[in-house]
């Protein structure tokens, strides 16, 4: 009999068309600054960070099974970081929003030893509490404002860049960096070994675990990188926005609700779904906006659609149909070419 | 030959994309003592998990007292009078031994069985009766789901392995209550690996291998070398 | 004096609470779900009061004998007609149709009864207070919103250990398949939880707006109030989440006391605490 041998391979011819569609897309986005005006810069910068902050979810939901309704915690985090190392420190703006992103990870660590002890959906609302203890403590700290916030300095704001021009293509700039780094990290962590094992809990987690899996160890380590990632993007939310405040910064209608729409819309568990979910969820913005809050109540009946009929979401329905991937994430087993094989003829 | 109380017509039953059984045929008349045997993973839980409506046959019929039954949920299965001890007892841990009793009884049929009478069954179970269902030994768990199924008062019961982990004694003890329990005119169903328990209580023999009928006869025509030969498929 | 009735007001309070958690308890004792939107539906159910209180004339704690049931076949409807579908292995589709439930609730509130605030009248009895004891005043309502809440979990823990719906529904809860087995209708019985569930909320709905004012977006901090009620008292133990609840009620009112700022914060590190140094709860349920 002969056998031919196998190897692992991400690729397929799908995903190296999504490859160089991505290349392509984000030198046209890098571009942005010469051919958008100024509301199309703040709305790119906008679904970025919300692209940026959907994958971290989707990173700790759809792979890790850390259902968490408490991101907005490390949002706010990341904002009153920013602000108090900019005001109280005179930390340059940029150089805060690196340090939010260690700082983030280093508070993950606590936090997780205490709420890791609840299970499941238990989880999430705790996850809910700790947010809402960083809100009040939050208010509580007057040089930042207390429970009506603080803006900006002008003076730190009008330091940043020679011209109001440039201070926007900087941040915007700065929007898609973080963004494009949050989500080459996420790749490379998802191709590494730790992925596989992430990839085996998302499907089992009992199979996982008696397969020599430390799960506990791994979803830690993916809430610290989660933690660090969303502080970062939290910081520069808020540099954007130029004011906080502890209900703005700690909303979990804005920084959790809307990107767990996002995520379920897009397809939870993949790294495409919260792509496709922002930009659903912003056409869905633009168009619905004026119906208020008629508007959040179609976005939950969608979810909840989505959530009963297409689990997986817009992409996994894509995906099923086509048998696309647009990043070269999953493993294929291929019969090696027989002249590659070591040994000669079998 | 009189109409079966239970028929079943060439069932196919699949666990996702694995076949289980392929077209197993069965007959059970009123009354009647039926054994299943076969090594494990032959498919005889998969049969009676069908029977009893907890999984749904992908292909043929399954009739009892002459209506179709296949695509019936459980719990409509049992109120017709179909009742599964099911394997490994499954008692429910919260319930106390009588609870576990009373909620065989839920369907409310009506029949012979009743607290009383279980307890005349298995008077060890009166002395218990207020203990939760963990505190029971192997043995007199598998008599209270034994209770349990009869309280229900089933026209036709299903035995899964009613003898597996427990002391050959035991077994005995078990099987000896049986005949009580058929005098009540009920038919039975035992599916069992212990082949010699079986054919002691049985008239008619199934034996499957892996997913189909291998060999079927009344007890006592079936010779060891024969049943052997079916069981092991040598 | 005035620390004792501090405290005091705190344990009556917690009553309340203990009504938020009990709701969520039975539910996830039964099926393992965790309402997302149980806060919102504490707050649909003061907005029916307020309609039944409305058009009927009738004052809040009458109300009641309305709202109750129609709290109840909501919540049948909605576990018959929606989340019976959900349950499963994966927690996913539970917890993210609650939580798009909740968004719904809310936003549909919103869109019907405005942002403003409500509250219900129950008239003079709501200003009725006793003198317990020199210097020690206990309020009439929020006296009977205590006892009520006792009555509440002594008779769910009734219905759970001496009726044939309670034997449904620990015996569901222990194992479904062999549940469907002894002919019960899993689903009849998970709808029957839920209904329960919604009855227990509307108890305490009512109970919640005639204390405070109510809008339609307070429903996620009761969920929350509920939540560490329930693992303050121990998963799966009635009383516990009486004790939850009354623990939590008493944190809030000394942090309120020493501070306003400090009410939620209190209550919310008191939970953190307990999660910390026994995180199984002070009264965890005995495995049998």
């Amino acid at each position: 009999m002969s056998q031919g041998k196998y190897q692992a391979e991400h690729a397929t011819h799908s995903s190296r068309i999504g490859v160089t569609l991505i290349g392509a897309t984000f030198v046209v986005l890098a571009l942005a600054p010469f051919w958008g005006d100024r509301q199309t810069l703040r709305l790119l910068a906008e679904i970025f960070t919300f692209v940026a902050l959907a994958s971290l979810w989707n990173l700790l939901a759809g792979y890790a099974g850390l259902v968490s309704v408490g991101q907005q915690a490390f949002v706010g985090l990341g904002g009153y970081l920013l602000f108090a190392l900019v005001i109280l420190l005179d930390v340059h703006p940029i150089a805060a929003i690196l340090i939010a992103g260690p700082i983030g990870a280093l508070v993950a660590v606590p936090v997780a030893t205490l709420i890791f002890r609840l299970r499941g959906a238990y989880f999430a609302i705790g996850t809910w509490v700790v947010a809402e203890v960083f809100r009040l403590l939050a208010s509580q700290i007057s040089a930042l404002g207390g429970g009506s916030g603080i803006s900006l300095p002008a003076a730190v704001v009008i330091a940043m860049a020679p011209s109001r021009q440039l201070r926007e293509f900087e941040t915007y700039w700065l929007a898609l960096a973080l963004t494009g780094a949050v989500l080459g990290a996420i790749v490379a962590l998802l191709r590494s070994r730790h992925g596989l094992a992430l990839t085996a809990i998302r499907d089992n987690e009992v199979a996982a675990q008696s397969n020599g899996i430390d799960v506990t160890r791994i979803k830690f380590i993916v809430y610290m990188l989660t933690g660090f990632g969303t502080a970062m993007i939290g910081a520069l939310i808020f540099l954007m926005k130029l004011r906080i405040s502890p209900d703005t910064a700690f909303s979990v209608n804005d920084w959790t609700a809307f990107v767990i729409f996002i995520t379920v819309i897009g397809g939870i568990g993949r790294i495409e779904g919260p792509i496709i979910g922002t930009i659903v969820f912003f056409m869905l913005r633009q168009a619905l906006a004026d119906l208020g809050s008629l508007y959040l109540l179609m976005m939950g009946a969608v979810a909840i659609v989505v959530m009963l009929w297409a689990p997986k979401g817009l992409w996994g329905l894509i995906a099923e149909r086509f048998g696309w991937q647009a990043l070269p994430l999953q493993r294929y087993l291929v019969l090696a070419p027989k002249t590659e094989q070591p040994g000669g003829k079998p | 030959m009189p109409d079966p109380l239970l028929e079943v017509r060439a069932i196919d039953a699949y666990y996702g994309d694995f076949q289980a059984l392929f077209g197993v045929s069965l007959r059970v008349n009123a009354g009647e003592v039926v054994a299943v045997i076969g090594a494990n993973g032959a498919g005889k839980s998969t049969l009676l998990k069908s029977i009893a409506g907890l999984m749904r046959p992908k292909a043929g019929d399954i009739i009892f007292d002459g209506e179709p039954i296949g695509a019936a949920p459980a719990f409509a299965v049992v109120k017709r009078g179909i009742a599964l001890v099911p394997e490994g007892r499954r008692l429910f841990p919260s319930l106390t031994v009588e609870e576990n009793l009373l909620i065989g009884g839920q369907s409310r049929r009506p029949g012979p069985w009743t607290l009383d009478r279980v307890y005349d069954l298995f008077p060890v179970l009166a002395e218990r009766r207020h203990l939760p269902a963990p505190a029971l030994s192997g043995g007199q768990q598998q008599m209270c789901s034994i209770g349990r199924a009869l309280m229900s008062n089933p026209r036709l019961l299903l035995c899964d392995e009613i003898s597996l982990g427990l002391a050959p004694i035991i077994v005995r003890d078990i099987y000896a209550r049986l005949p009580a329990i058929v005098a009540e005119g009920l038919a039975l169903i035992v599916v069992e690996q212990d082949i010699a328990q079986a054919l002691k209580a049985a008239r008619q023999v199934y034996c499957l291998q892996e997913g189909g009928i291998a060999l079927q006869g009344p007890a006592r025509e079936l010779t060891r070398e024969k049943i052997s030969a079916a069981y092991f498929g040598v | 004096m005035q620390w004792l009735n501090v405290i005091l007001q705190g344990v009556l309070i917690g009553g309340l609470y203990a009504m938020f958690a009990a709701g969520l308890s039975l539910i996830f004792g039964v099926m393992r779900l965790v309402n997302i939107a149980h806060g919102d539906l504490i707050v649909l159910a003061a907005y029916v009061a307020l309609l039944v209180t409305q058009a009927l004339g009738v004052d809040p704690l009458t109300s009641l004998l309305l709202v109750v049931p129609i709290m109840a076949i909501i919540g049948y409807a909605l576990q018959r007609g929606l989340l019976n579908y959900t349950l499963g292995d994966d927690l996913l589709p539970p917890f993210l149709v609650t939580f798009g439930l909740s968004i719904i609730i809310q936003n549909g509130l919103l869109e019907l009864f405005t942002a403003d605030s409500r509250k219900l009248q129950a008239g003079a009895i709501e200003i009725q207070t006793f003198e317990v004891m020199q210097g020690v005043w206990i309020g009439v309502l929020p006296l009977i919103q205590f006892a009520v809440a006792v009555a509440v979990i002594a008779g769910l823990q009734v219905l759970f250990y001496k009726t044939a719906l309670g034997r449904a529904f620990r015996a569901t809860s222990d194992d479904q398949a062999v549940a469907q087995l002894m002919g019960l209708d899993t689903r009849h019985v998970f709808a029957m939880a839920m209904a329960l569930s919604l009855a227990v909320i509307a108890i305490a709905g009512v109970f919640l707006a005639v204390r405070t004012n109510f809008d339609p977006a307070i429903g996620p901090a009761r969920l929350i109030f509920g939540f560490e009620a329930v693992i303050i008292g121990g998963l799966g133990n009635m009383w516990g989440t009486l004790v939850g609840g009354v623990i939590l009620g008493v944190s809030q009112a000394i942090g309120a006391q020493i501070n306003p700022g400090w009410q939620l914060l209190a209550g919310h590190l008191a939970f953190l605490a307990i999660l910390a140094l026994r995180p199984q709860g002070l009264f965890p349920k005995v495995s049998g």
